[in-house]
């Protein structure tokens, strides 16, 4: 599948991200999809309720308020995204666990080097897939 | 009746429970969705217990964490 999203809302990510270090970052993301994809309009920055730097846990009502917020724009909730402030952009043990809807993109933000990475998966069981995210300006592709 | 189901209204029988209405929905390890019904949470184990009336919106929200 084939994720786009904005320069700009990955910016935002990182720097929402890189202030609430050392704890991971989280939130959801919104926007629109069709057969070939999906585009990321909008990204949720939500409370981390462990506000750990190894684990995170969405608030229901946040997410509630979220899909609200979402759905008045004309966008759909299709997945989530942290940050590991230590470790690599790939879902851990505990991300491929708690990963419960087959029909999300997760997307995972390292901070653990000197740049940023940031990739997006699917995760259905324990099957780990890559998803094809392309992060774009006006001027150019990554 | 009609009842809107994660932003799209669907028509269902009358007197269906939540716990039924998560079977026809096809809901994902269900066990692991919070429901809410007209912005109200419902206990996980009342799910049974819960008839779902016209004009009522639900909404699935899954359980949403990890780790490191």
């Amino acid at each position: 599948m084939i994720i786009r999203m904005e320069y700009q809302l990955y910016d935002d990510i990182v720097e929402y991200a890189a202030k609430h270090l050392p704890e991971e970052a989280c939130g959801l993301i919104a926007g629109e999809e069709n057969e070939e994809g999906r585009e990321i309009k909008k990204v949720y920055f939500l409370e981390n309720k462990d506000h750990s730097s190894e684990h995170f846990t969405l608030d229901p009502a946040d997410q509630m308020a979220a899909i609200k917020d979402a759905r008045a724009l004309g966008y759909k909730v299709f997945g989530n995204w942290h940050s590991h402030p230590e470790s690599p952009s790939r879902p851990s043990e505990e991300d491929i666990k708690l990963a419960y809807d087959s029909k999300s993109s997760y997307l995972i933000l390292s901070l653990m080097a000197k740049y940023p990475v940031l990739n997006s998966f699917h995760i259905e069981g324990k099957e780990v897939t890559k998803e094809d995210l392309r992060i774009y300006s006006e001027e150019y592709y990554y | 009746m009609t009842i809107t189901v994660a932003g799209e209204k669907k028509e269902y029988i009358e007197g269906i429970t939540l716990a039924e209405l998560i079977v026809e929905e096809d809901v994902e390890n269900p066990e692991y969705v919070t429901v809410s019904i007209n912005d109200e949470f419902v206990a996980s184990d009342a799910k049974d217990s819960t008839v779902i009336k016209d004009g009522d919106t639900i909404e699935f929200l899954y359980f949403m964490g990890g780790g490191r």
